[in-house]
């Protein structure tokens, strides 16, 4: 595909008359970005509710020690399949979403690089999300291998057939890896080279710095996990042994393949959450972002030390001594650049000008339970106490705290901090502080227990525990179903907001970035005239223009 | 910086300390019992590792918290705040002390890890070198006279049934029987798919790996019994794969081989085999799965009432 100019875009999207309040472009193989944005977001939110009702019944299940709910092979295939959901079609696609929707706007472009590719990759979630569907209803069940499909559990088959959970379950993760690499291209080639005139590497914001930094990664990581996971579909499906030990493979190659993507995958997740409490911090404090550049860097050091990390996962695997204590000073390097982070939105939040809406609520909320998932980090680095809590809950509790608590609310944070901007409607305050306390709840108390149960020495993936560990997990699983009820409120209001809501301004959180300058929602080519650029990002308390060009970006009749 | 904001960060500070120190203390209680030489120095770095922990998470969350608390702005009060855009000096402190705390906190880890030496040397050729010198050193102070070091136990995996072997004695068992105050040491195997060898009152793991034979070590030192959990997802009875570990006085487990060597071989009680052969499993779906191994005929067997099958209650 080749590059598009910025007139060949806007043919593409002449033929949708009216676009903004034209509902069925969501239906439609639609090129603009903010159109694929928010189908991204809303398919991906579609798959968390399942993913969320599988961990609800894993939650059921853990609430007495007996495997007395589900059989314990359905039980094996709910953890799979959350963690797979979770990831594949919840995580990434709804950041993907955000960025898709965001980075064009922030940087001043009419759209994404190569707009007809971006709808590609988009539309293969639908297609391996159904894939993955449909492997609960092949004989067998869908694979039972945990997410990281370790071989030789993976490779065995006892139903003798070809088409089986695994094998359903590796497809689709090869189709989500090209697709990740689609996006990839595109996010990157676009941040390269299209910015505004005037939007020089240092006055980006720094969300798309994070876009930036995160999608690097994609680029470099992905390929080794979609090459993995080709070579275990042969080993299944064509009699290969690069991985089973029995005809002479080595499966802990596989880990290594599977790491060397998948603990970057981190950073993909958590990277443009860092940009989105860049961005909703400094708008809520009313002050500039502390330590812009060093920030914005910080987020390209994290890709850089992200790549040397992996083996920490297989510290109680067949890892030799001198390999542990290698991984364990990567791993423990990596913490500074997100110190510096944590450090400069506390700086920046300090002494400031606070505002507790909704946004701002799940930022904070976001930040507190990254800190705590951080300090439990740094103790899962530490190869002696990791020996003994590795694959126990203590693990599952910490990445939870990364992947719900910071990277779900960071998400919150950031779908009301932009509602009115996609939507052109204000959501409820009340409605989403509601949410927040619930979420914030929920959160604390599904995933704090799994610390103390992991200290005490539970393995996670159990169908069944010894009576001794039933007091956290009950505390769990009431957090757990706390959490699955938290999602009712935002939907309410999500869904009436969406549809009655209050019109929304230009820019109601008197917010600085190019996306506020333009009328809520957006028009198909976001900007009439390209903005130029004459300021850094975050002017809070210097009143200096941001563009020199501020009136000339829409037609005059479309501005609000 | 006034002398009043000095003093005031200082006594911040102080206490941040003593409730950090306190914690530090607490968090040996979090823990099973203290049963090997090694648990005692994991658990060390642990509370030190709670002490810097719970100071830096109070440090970062009572900041926020303050500003949350005492820094909103007023219902009507659309200016902004001070336009700080950064301060050298102090982004320079707070780069190079996480530094040194990282640095700090990984040579502590290193020589603990040094101390425990739990592991054997590994097949790859570049791990000869490092791994050597921690095999060359003296386990820990606590084992007696080197000579009459014991001869290894071999532990075997397969799903889902753990099977020990005391080979010296022609001794077979489905419960690892272990004595105190000596440096034991384990041959790993597995038959069919990843296991983890897991005991939480140790504070050891380590995964098993078909195709391997793993050399593995530790010095239980608190008589009891404990439990001995698969770490590593091992498929559909993984949950199930459980044994007891009994550490009882060199005399006593001279005793107990004895005493085993004597009893004829019988079949192992194995929860896998029995959950997978009831007559009546109501929650079944049908899916097929991989069959659990039959139980292997063993001198000793674990006792039923102590890793008891799911879904005997719910038969009718």
């Amino acid at each position: 595909m080749t590059n598009l100019s910025v007139e060949a875009i806007a043919q593409i999207e002449q033929p949708l008359p009216g676009a903004p309040d034209n509902w069925k472009r969501f239906f439609s193989f639609s090129a603009d970005h903010k159109v694929i944005g928010i189908q991204y977001l809303v398919t991906a939110f579609f798959f968390f509710l399942i993913g969320g009702l599988l961990a609800m019944v894993m939650r059921g299940e853990l609430i007495t020690p007996e495997s007395d709910l589900v059989d314990r092979a359905v039980y094996n295939a709910m953890f799979t399949m959350h963690g797979t959901i979770m990831l594949f079609l919840w995580t990434f696609p709804a950041l993907l979403g955000l960025s898709n929707y965001l980075v064009p706007l922030m940087i001043g472009a009419k759209d994404m690089a190569f707009p007809k590719l971006n709808a590609v990759a988009f539309w293969m979630v639908p297609v391996f999300g159904f894939i993955l569907m449909a492997s609960f209803f092949v004989p067998g069940g869908p694979s039972q291998s945990g997410w990281w499909a370790y071989p030789p559990v993976s490779l065995q088959n006892p139903t003798g057939n070809l088409i089986t959970g695994q094998t359903l379950w590796l497809v689709a993760v090869a189709i989500s890896g090209v697709a990740s690499i689609m996006g990839a291209v595109n996010f990157v080639t676009t941040i390269a080279r299209m910015r505004a005139p005037g939007m020089h590497w240092f006055r980006m914001p720094v969300f798309v710095w994070t876009v930036l930094a995160a999608q690097i990664i994609q680029l470099i990581g992905l390929p080794a996990l979609t090459a993995g996971a080709v070579m275990l579909l042969l080993d299944i499906t064509a009699g290969t042994s690069f991985f089973d030990p029995a005809k002479g493979g080595d499966p802990v190659l596989f880990q290594h393949f599977f790491w060397f993507y998948s603990h970057p995958a981190v950073y993909v997740i958590i990277l443009p959450i860092f940009g989105v409490f860049s961005e909703i911090f400094p708008v809520y404090a009313r002050k500039p972002l502390f330590g812009y550049k060093v920030v914005a860097i910080s987020s390209l050091v994290i890709t850089g030390l992200s790549t040397v990390v992996w083996v920490h996962h297989m510290f109680a695997s067949g890892t030799p001594g001198w390999m542990r204590m290698l991984f364990m000073a990567t791993t423990m390097l990596i913490s500074v650049p997100t110190g510096i982070k944590v450090f400069a939105w506390v700086a920046t939040i300090w002494g400031g000008k606070l505002r507790l809406n909704t946004p701002m609520l799940f930022a904070l909320g976001g930040l507190t339970m990254f800190v705590f998932a951080g300090v439990t980090g740094i103790m899962l680095a530490a190869v002696p106490f990791d020996i003994h809590v590795n694959n126990t809950y203590f693990v599952v509790g910490h990445f939870h705290y990364v992947i719900y608590g910071a990277t779900v609310m960071g998400m919150y944070a950031a779908i009301y901090h932009w509602f009115p901007k996609m939507t052109g409607r204000m959501y409820s305050e009340g409605l989403g502080k509601l949410h927040f306390a619930l979420t914030f709840i929920g959160t604390n108390l599904n995933f704090f227990p799994m610390h103390p149960l992991g200290l005490m020495g539970m393995p996670r993936r159990v169908a069944s525990y010894d009576p001794e560990f039933a007091f956290w997990n009950v505390i769990a699983s009431l957090g757990g179903f706390l959490l699955g009820m938290s999602t009712l409120p935002f939907l309410l209001n999500i869904i009436g907001s969406w549809v009655q809501g209050e019109q929304a301004p230009k820019n109601p959180w008197r917010a600085i970035g190019l996306e506020w300058l333009i009328s809520s929602p957006p028009s198909a080519e976001n900007f009439e005239e390209l903005p130029i650029v004459i300021a850094e990002p975050y002017g809070y308390g210097k009143s200096e223009p941001l563009v020199s060009n501020p009136d000339a970006l829409e037609v005059a009749h479309e501005s609000r | 910086m006034s002398i009043r904001t000095v003093i005031t960060l200082g006594l911040v500070a102080i206490a941040l300390a003593l409730i950090s120190l306190w914690m530090g203390q607490q968090a040996y209680t979090w823990f099973p019992p203290q049963a090997s030489a090694e648990s005692v120095l994991v658990d060390q770095l642990f509370s030190f590792l709670v002490t810097l922990g719970t100071f830096i998470f109070l440090g970062v969350v009572g900041t926020l918290a303050y500003a949350v608390l005492f820094q909103q702005a007023g219902k009507y009060d659309t200016s902004d705040g001070p336009p700080i855009e950064g301060n050298v000096p102090l982004e320079v402190v707070w780069t190079a002390i996480p530094f040194a705390l990282v640095i700090w906190i990984a040579f502590y880890s290193y020589q603990i890890y040094d101390q425990m030496s739990i592991l054997g040397p590994m097949e790859h050729v570049h791990g000869k070198m490092a791994m050597a010198s921690a095999i060359a050193a003296p386990p820990s102070k606590s084992s007696p006279a080197a000579a009459d070091a014991l001869p290894p136990i071999e532990v075997h995996a397969r799903q889902w049934v753990w099977e020990f072997r005391y080979p010296d004695r022609n001794v077979t068992s489905t419960e690892l029987h272990l004595p105190s105050n000596q440096r034991v040491k384990l041959i790993l195997q597995s038959e069919d798919v990843l296991h983890g060898f897991f005991v939480p009152a140790f504070r050891i793991k380590q995964d098993i790996i078909p195709g391997r034979v793993i050399d593995f070590g530790f010095t239980p030192i608190r008589e009891g019994r404990y439990r001995l959990r698969d770490s590593q997802y091992s498929g559909t009875y993984f949950a199930a794969m459980q044994a007891d570990v009994v550490v009882e006085s060199p005399a006593a487990y001279q005793q107990w081989l004895t005493a085993a060597a004597a009893q004829p071989p019988t079949e192992a009680y194995n929860r896998a085999f029995e959950e997978y052969h009831l007559a009546q499993n109501p929650i079944s779906t049908g899916w097929k799965i991989v069959e659990p191994a039959s139980p292997p005929r063993v001198n000793v067997s674990t006792n039923p009432s102590q890793n008891p099958p799911s879904g005997k209650e719910s038969k009718p």
